[in-house]
């Protein structure tokens, strides 16, 4: 066992056991905080595959999160009117069921989004990202019928079978589950055929090409994983927060993911988690001591990107190494 | 006469005033190594990255193996079975030498939208790049990283690369730069064997080895090819001597 996956079943066990020694604490508020934490790594292991494996900067992956949480908000809030979607198809309130259409509505929207956005590199990637995702946020502002600027409120957290969701604590597990099936598929995606491509258009895209693999295709299927699994993470926040508004699609919330990676480490496996678990502990620590809090990750994050580009995994575990 | 792979008629490429292909013209046959010599500056890597795609020509055809390739792009012309090396070496840098190799087996399969086998226990990739790195003679720094490799060594795994390619035709730009005299000499033995498996279209500024290997050489001069023949043919062409070889050959 590598020093890296010690220290990433280390997490791993971490995130697991403090909302269960919170919940037995009688501590709610604690396990709703680790939940924050696990649904935010889990949007960040979305955009980790592109950005940390496909080297794909995407400051456009709030769309993806915001779709997922409008698809949960929607879907839930037509069930609870009893009105039908349209065409008849009712609404739902039945997890699994949002989230596959979650999943759905974020990989067809980065479809064409990501062919377009991939025919440029560098700082026109970025960009373009960004701009594909301002059009849906202010779409979103200026749509009425789902509370415009003020969000749409989910009356009763959406159910999932067998389990009381209303809970913290089961919610919570339902979540970490998916943050660690997720995980998973990022480990098998890395290692594979797929995952090799992938890198190789990271580190040299005409070497790529040089040995008859397109990189444009398979950066794009890369992008369109990466906004499902961020599709989805925004289905879980919606139902967490109980809420779903335009902010989860503003490009505050692009950033967020991106520094969330960055702090926990870019391209490894447990960097959105570590850096999830970072983040949330200083918005609650530092935010309850002053409300400027962010100067201070703006503090650690010029550290970590100076002194650490491995983010705070790197630090730890030393360099990765393909063998 | 057999048919030749590849036909190039008529190419033209400018770079706003510079022509730098000039109405290029020639065939590689099987079996041959078609050797193109020029001054630095001539337009032989332009002529390259035209052959194998990374730059598209204004005018003129390339045919592979009967088939017009001007409108197909680099990696669409590579899966036909055009290899190419690079004058400076282009490797995944991260990847260790026996991971690069692997990545042109697994495109030669045309596997590479495969999620959840993991290439890294998949003797079906391994064990024919290990084959490609022994036969160039770099199975000992299998596991290096391509960053770590010296300069020779990098040039020998972009060979393996594209043996892995298993290529039709290969298009090697320069691949003894920087090689040392033992390494060339090593190089030149083994790319006279490897005209059996492909031709090969062979840009190199070492005369010794082109005089050793080619059948065919072509002289490129400002983007136009000044004379084509022979080795001998080249070696007593007037024009040739005053323009290239000097009072060397």
């Amino acid at each position: 066992m590598t020093r890296e996956t010690a220290i990433n079943l280390l997490l791993a066990a971490l995130l697991l056991a403090l909302p269960l020694i919170a919940a037995g604490m009688g501590e709610p508020f604690y396990v709703t905080l680790a939940t924050r934490v696990v649904v935010l790594a889990l949007a960040a292991v979305g955009l980790n595959l592109a950005l940390g494996l496909g080297g794909l900067l995407s400051f456009g992956h709030a769309a993806f999160f915001g779709l997922g949480g409008y698809a949960a908000g929607i879907l839930a809030t037509h069930a609870f009117n009893a009105e039908p979607l349209f065409a008849g198809i009712p609404g739902t309130t039945s997890m699994p069921l949002i989230w596959l259409v979650a999943i759905a509505v974020a990989g067809l929207v980065a479809l064409p989004i990501g062919a377009i956005s991939l025919r440029t590199t560098g700082v026109y990637f970025i960009m373009i990202t960004l701009a594909f995702a301002q059009m849906i946020y202010y779409f979103a502002i200026s749509w009425p019928a789902y509370g415009g600027e003020d969000g749409l409120s989910i009356y009763v957290r959406n159910s999932f079978p067998g389990l009381n969701t209303a809970q913290p604590l089961p919610y919570f597990l339902i979540c970490f589950v998916v943050l660690m099936a997720a995980l998973l598929a990022f480990r098998l995606i890395e290692g594979s055929r797929f995952g090799s491509a992938l890198q190789a258009a990271r580190q040299n895209g005409v070497r790529l090409a040089a040995v008859g693999i397109p990189p444009f295709k398979v950066r794009l299927v890369a992008f369109v994983l990466s906004a499902m699994i961020t599709g989805l993470a925004g289905a879980l926040y919606a139902d967490l927060n109980r809420f779903v508004g335009p902010s989860m699609l503003s490009w505050h919330m692009s950033g967020e993911l991106m520094v969330l990676i960055i702090l926990g480490g870019k391209g490894r496996l447990f960097g959105p988690v570590a850096g999830a678990m970072i983040f949330v502990c200083l918005e609650y620590v530092l935010g309850g001591i002053t409300e400027r809090w962010q100067f201070f990750l703006g503090l650690i994050l010029l550290g970590i990107v100076l002194f650490a580009r491995g983010g705070f995994l790197g630090l730890l575990s030393g360099k990765p190494r393909h063998v | 006469m057999s048919e030749p792979i590849l036909e190039i008629r008529d190419l033209q490429k400018s770079f706003n005033a510079l022509k730098a292909t000039d109405g290029v013209s020639l065939d590689l046959k099987p079996g041959q190594i078609h050797a193109l010599i020029g001054p630095n500056g001539a337009g032989k890597s332009t002529l390259i990255h035209q052959i194998a795609g990374s730059l598209k020509a204004d005018s003129g055809t390339i045919r592979f193996l009967g088939q017009d390739i001007g409108g197909l792009d680099m990696a669409a012309r590579a899966r036909l079975g055009l290899a190419r090396s690079f004058q400076i070496s282009s490797l995944a840098q991260e990847f260790s030498a026996l991971r690069n190799v692997m990545l042109a087996v697994q495109a030669k399969e045309g596997s590479s939208f495969r999620f959840f086998r993991q290439v890294t226990s998949d003797r079906s990739l391994i064990d024919p790049a290990m084959a490609m790195l022994e036969r160039v003679g770099l199975a000992h720094r299998a596991n290096a990283p391509a960053a770590e490799l010296s300069h020779g060594e990098r040039r020998q795994l972009e060979i393996a690369i594209a043996l892995a390619l298993q290529p039709k035709a290969f298009l090697f730009d320069e691949p003894m730069a920087g090689m040392g005299p033992e390494g060339s000499k090593q190089l030149t033995t083994f790319l006279d064997r490897l005209r059996h498996e492909a031709p090969m279209l062979l840009v190199e500024h070492d005369m010794d080895a082109v005089f050793a290997l080619a059948d065919r050489i072509s002289v490129l001069v400002y983007g136009r090819i000044i004379a084509s023949g022979t080795v001998d043919e080249i070696r007593r062409d007037p024009e040739v001597r005053r323009a290239y070889l000097g009072e060397a050959a």
